[in-house]
């Protein structure tokens, strides 16, 4: 039942359109509604029903079909429906859709941009149903220019069918790292911008985020040809690879969060609040870098070697600590006195 | 069927908006063929289920006595002024950032919402130009399966339940509140409302919705309270500016992530590990216990000089680790 509140709601804003315009061929209309030429036709055929009160023939909105009936490019003309000559007023849910839209580009604009967002703010108000109140909403958007620069280079890039050349940080290895890649799609997911593209470096598809990345260049070499379907972010990021080795961790309470936030096998409860996860490591060094930085609240279980790469650097960093250099008298107060902005 | 509802839909608007007066029931029945050729019974259950399509749609429609004085006869009607988008002039470059706008929201409901709202405004002769639109811009994009259930309810001001999951906890409490607002903060959301179990605001995550959310009184049935702040409220899940700083040694060429924010103030130092090229660096952080963290994940990379706590709570931290390895 909702295609018909689609429908009317489309039919709504289709009236006044087409009388507030000159000829509108019916290619135009269908695009500026998002919709199909053929979605129009049946359109035009609910409005052909439609009038005053009674219906007789001479109360009935008039469709000129023959214009359009085989040409996409005919002229959608509608007449006898002058009563409808405004579209409804913008409902609350859009309005407030449409005011954290323009609040979040407002954040993200430069100072020069603030007055005409603040127009339109104020004209939106006006155009809002009457007695709809905006919910409040406070947004800190991540600013980061070089990531909306590297968005726009990497565009380019698709549009203009280029190779890229990234720079590009693993914080999992600690590494920069220089690779040429054949870009696909931006693309968001859980707040972080990242660009889906064929890695030359990996000789694999891979997902890079945008804010990792330090230099993008375009590379006058058209991409390679890839047969891939599009990526489907709804399941999360993640995709266990076939190298993946099944590690098992112990996690303290406090560390409970990283089996909601990796994806996990399984989950046991071992009482006091900790908790048994076995996940999927295709990077040994990934783990023993979660376990570290979360130490002591992560224990790795399994597999051994993974247990003894994690003790063994572990003891490295440790012995960087042990000797009698360690600096913790003056210089330590100095430079924490001298704090460095 | 669509189409034969659509009709009957349009042809109800155009009838309530034309009409003088309000229209009974009745009335509107001997008008309209559809209802004419129903049932009572038929004809009751469709004209409430046409009322309610009528109202999702955002058109006001209106109850009342058809004559002032004898209040026994109720009727129905569209008034025009309510129902019409008023005339608003946007300049062309207020219609290029409305155009920016409906591609902020990388969320299927609410990216409808927004190009809903277009379309009227495209209704009402503004054109938005396609080319225009290419630009870099911010996007909002929650995933949380319980935002637009807790959107719809702040917009609409309705009190709601869910069950919470806190941070390290496994107990789920269901949670009783009045939405005031969203936060976003780096890509988690958050609502913020009157917990009304607990008398005060709270500020719940939305990734920790567990539950369905599930309407617990009518839209409309509180009010924010005047002056309510939200970025007051928000204040503890904004970064804290960095205010204290770490002398750091790394070896050349590792720790690029902490080398992003840190300055060098030496180079070519010779590490604890007496092996020379090692730089040290000035590092600004908040949290002890999170830079720590981070330390922590660059290992045998780096080793911290001062300040003497910071120290302390990194190498005590890699000692539990090779405690419990062993174990």
């Amino acid at each position: 039942m909702s295609g018909a509140r689609e429908q009317v709601s489309r039919l709504l804003a289709l009236v006044p359109y087409l009388q507030s315009r000159g000829d509108v061929s019916l290619t135009q209309v269908a695009a500026d509604f998002d919709v199909t030429p053929d979605q129009i036709r049946k359109d035009l055929g609910v409005l052909w029903m439609c009038g005053l009160p009674g219906l007789t023939p001479d109360k009935m909105i008039d469709v000129d079909f023959e214009a359009i009936e085989d040409d996409p490019d005919g002229v959608v003309r509608i007449e006898n429906a002058e009563y409808l000559a405004r579209p409804v007023r913008v409902g609350s849910s859009e309005a407030s859709a449409l005011i954290v839209a323009l609040r979040a580009l407002r954040e993200g604009s430069p100072e020069s941009a603030y007055e005409v967002i603040d127009r339109c703010l104020v004209k939106l108000e006006e155009a809002a149903a009457t007695g709809t109140a905006p919910p409040k909403v406070e947004l800190h958007l991540e600013q980061n220019e070089a990531s909306q620069r590297h968005a726009a280079a990497l565009r380019e890039a698709i549009a203009t069918n280029r190779q890229a050349r990234l720079d590009y940080y693993v914080p999992t290895r600690d590494e920069a790292t220089r690779r040429t890649v054949d870009p696909l799609e931006l693309l968001t997911s859980d707040g972080h911008d990242y660009l889906d593209a064929w890695c030359h470096l990996a000789g694999a598809r891979r997902l890079f985020r945008l804010d990792r990345m330090q230099a993008v260049e375009l590379v006058d070499e058209p991409r390679q040809e890839h047969d891939l379907a599009p990526r489907d972010l709804s399941e999360g990021l993640f995709e266990p690879g076939p190298d993946n080795v099944v590690a098992v961790v112990h996690l303290e309470p406090h560390a409970r969060w990283v089996a909601d936030y990796y994806p996990v096998d399984t989950v046991e409860e071992l009482g006091g609040g900790r908790l048994a996860a076995t996940l999927r490591v295709d990077d040994p060094r990934w783990l023993v870098r979660l376990a570290l930085r979360l130490a002591p609240s992560v224990t790795v279980v399994e597999p051994a070697t993974m247990r003894s790469d994690l003790e063994r650097t572990a003891k490295a960093a440790l012995s960087l600590y042990d000797d009698a250099h360690g600096r913790s008298g003056e210089h330590a107060a100095s430079a924490q006195g001298g704090g460095v902005a | 069927m669509v189409t034969a509802k659509s009709e009957r839909l349009l042809n109800l608007v155009i009838l309530l908006l034309v009409a003088r007066n309000y229209t009974t029931k009745e009335q509107i029945r001997s008008l309209m063929e559809p209802y004419r050729a129903s049932s009572d019974e038929a004809f009751d259950r469709m004209f409430e289920r046409d009322k309610d399509d009528l109202r999702a749609l955002g058109i006001p429609l209106e109850v009342g006595f058809v004559d002032k004085f004898f209040e026994d006869e109720q009727g129905y009607r569209i008034k025009r002024d309510a129902f019409e988008l008023p005339a608003i002039d946007f300049s062309a470059d207020e219609v290029a950032v409305l155009g920016l706008a409906a591609r902020v929201w990388r969320h299927a409901g609410l990216a409808a919402a927004t190009s809903d709202a277009l379309m009227k405004l495209k209704a009402a002769g503004l054109s938005f130009d396609r080319e225009q639109l290419d630009h870099v811009q911010p996007t909002l994009a929650p995933q949380d399966p319980a935002f637009e259930p807790l959107w719809q309810a702040t917009v609409h001001r309705t009190p709601v339940q869910f069950d919470y999951s806190r941070a390290g906890q496994r107990d789920l409490t269901t949670r009783h509140i009045q939405p005031w607002g969203v936060i976003t903060t780096q890509g988690r959301w958050y609502v913020a409302g009157l917990d009304t179990d607990r008398g005060e605001p709270r500020m719940f995550r939305l990734s920790r919705v567990v539950s369905d959310v599930v309407a617990t009184g009518e839209p409309g049935s509180y009010s924010v309270p005047e002056g309510t702040d939200l970025r007051a409220l928000s204040q503890s899940l904004t970064p804290r500016e960095a205010d204290r700083s770490a002398v750091v040694l790394a070896r050349a060429g590792a720790a690029i992530g902490l080398r992003r924010r840190a300055d060098i103030t030496t180079t070519g130092v010779t590490g604890p590990d007496g092996t020379p090229g090692w730089d040290q660096l000035a590092v600004p952080y908040v949290s002890q216990t999170d830079f720590a963290g981070e330390l922590l994940g660059y290992a045998d990379a780096v080793v911290v000089e001062s300040p003497a706590e910071l120290r302390n709570a990194v190498s005590s931290r890699l000692a539990r680790v090779i405690q419990g390895a062993a174990t």
